[in-house]
């Protein structure tokens, strides 16, 4: 088994990528050092030596041994520290395929559909998004239904890799309803999976690591502001 | 192990089709190749992977299993008294899914754009391209510690991540004169895919490079007169 010692995750707060790692560790009863990295201004020496293919958070240091990609980090942790506490991943076979099934698609095709809401412009344009959105929560809803088998979470009675993925984007759906006027997660039309937020939200560990809308807010002002300033910089 | 209710709906040219095949072989369970085209999105391809509409897809029984990668795992924690086909150590487990990924997301879809580029643009998708093989290069060093393959003395997850895509990159070198397998860049890589060429999992599945190019020029051939 693991030891706690010499665990280190470079990330942040605002990134739902760095919360999964976090969310992960303490679910695993494992203590580490936090460093929260600038990673929207220059990255530091250390981001840099410590994932030089990407150059992104997050990273986990675990004994000096860099571990890159959250959904991978988040495994890895299941791995090395499986006496900890209940397994991230479920048991059977045919479960952690499709948990890693739509773990994928919730980063690879759901998260663009939130992103491209960020470029949307006009409300006929914006209305095709959301529409997008909403196609997407329609299949996980689905999804929902037949992982959590009438429990709380995708993991059944306990917080598990899938409620990890797509957990740690609920601060930035919050975002996103705020700043578009509009409701995205909507327990008319996707209950199973409006129930499962309300509950993953106030989870007694995720409660902690998933940042508040409006903080959110602030931080994205932040980061507008210091690469406008670093690109007026660079035309100077 | 014979297995009868194991399918596989998928075409052979495809590089993610190839790794569910050669992880099926390394556990030796037999199974059936339902012949599917990618270009013809079928009532049962449909039906088989309504999210994404793609193949491969694995049939276990009832079972239906999607995204090459994923069954390539779902294969190694169900036939357990077969080879691993994923490292042991959680470490080395975390390397190995992290380069397949890298193979996935950034690197195998650059060869999408080189389908498409002329002159300049061209030029700067295989410069990727090759950027890509040399960190490949080096992972391979990490990973095989010395030994023939990424999974050390046997077929291991990133060579069959990789290996479906080496009939492609050897296509490219024949086709475009890119120099992909370039021994002088990228030595280990080079001993690497002449192994695989010999090794009783894989061998036999790695798509031959030029029926991959007469099919390609078919292909395109085809797509040209549709847009006519």
């Amino acid at each position: 088994m693991a030891t706690t010692a010499g665990v280190q995750v470079l990330g942040s707060w605002a990134s739902p990528f760095s919360n999964r790692v976090e969310l992960a560790l303490k679910l695993k009863s494992v203590e580490y050092e936090f460093v929260e990295e600038v990673f929207y201004a220059n990255k530091s020496e250390r981001l840099l030596k410590a994932n030089p293919v990407y150059q992104q958070i997050p990273v986990l240091i675990h004994d000096e041994k860099p571990v890159c990609e959250s959904l991978i980090i988040v495994e890895y942790i299941d791995e090395a520290w499986t006496g900890n506490g209940p397994s991230i991943l479920p048991s059977d076979p045919y479960e952690r395929a499709i948990a890693r099934f739509w773990a994928g698609y919730v980063d690879n095709k759901w998260f663009p559909t939130m992103k491209e809401l960020n470029t949307a412009s006009g409300d006929e344009a914006k209305a095709i998004v959301v529409g997008k959105i909403n196609e997407g929560f329609a299949l996980l809803e689905e999804a929902f239904v037949k992982s959590s088998k009438g429990k709380a979470f995708f993991g059944g009675d306990d917080v598990g890799y899938l409620d990890i993925a797509l957990g740690c984007y609920l601060g930035w759906v919050k975002v996103a309803e705020l700043i578009g006027g509009v409701k995205l997660l909507d327990g008319s039309r996707t209950p199973g999976l409006a129930g499962w937020a309300e509950r993953f939200l106030s989870h007694d560990v995720a409660k902690d690591i998933i940042p508040e809308a409006p903080k959110l807010v602030e931080f994205m002002g932040k980061v507008q502001a210091v690469r406008a300033a670093a690109a007026n910089t660079a035309a100077d | 192990m014979v297995t009868s209710n194991v399918k596989v709906l998928g075409a052979w040219p495809s590089p993610f089709v190839s790794r569910v095949r050669m992880a099926l072989k390394v556990k030796s369970v037999d199974y059936e190749l339902i012949e599917a085209n990618p270009h013809e999105k079928t009532e049962l391809l449909i039906k088989s992977n309504p999210v994404h509409k793609k193949i491969p897809v694995l049939f276990h029984g009832e079972k239906r299993i999607c995204e090459s990668l994923i069954i390539v795992q779902y294969i190694d924690e169900v036939w357990t008294d077969g080879p691993n086909i994923l490292p042991s150590d959680p470490y080395d487990r975390a390397i190995a899914r992290f380069w397949a990924a890298y193979i996935d997301e950034k690197w195998f879809p650059l060869f999408q754009l080189l389908r498409d580029a002329q002159g300049e643009e061209r030029r700067a998708v295989v410069q990727k391209i090759s950027e890509g093989l040399s960190l490949l290069e080096g992972a391979f060093v990490d990973c095989s510690k010395g030994k023939a393959f990424f999974g050390g003395n046997n077929v291991g997850y990133l060579d069959i991540a990789l290996a479906g895509c080496v009939g492609w990159t050897r296509a490219c070198d024949i086709l475009l004169g890119a120099k992909f397998l370039d021994e002088t860049k990228i030595p280990h890589l080079v001993g690497w895919v002449e192994r695989l060429y010999s090794d009783s999992s894989v061998k036999d599945l790695m798509p031959d490079p030029h029926i991959l190019i007469e099919l390609y020029k078919k292909f395109r051939a085809m797509s040209e007169a549709a847009s006519e």
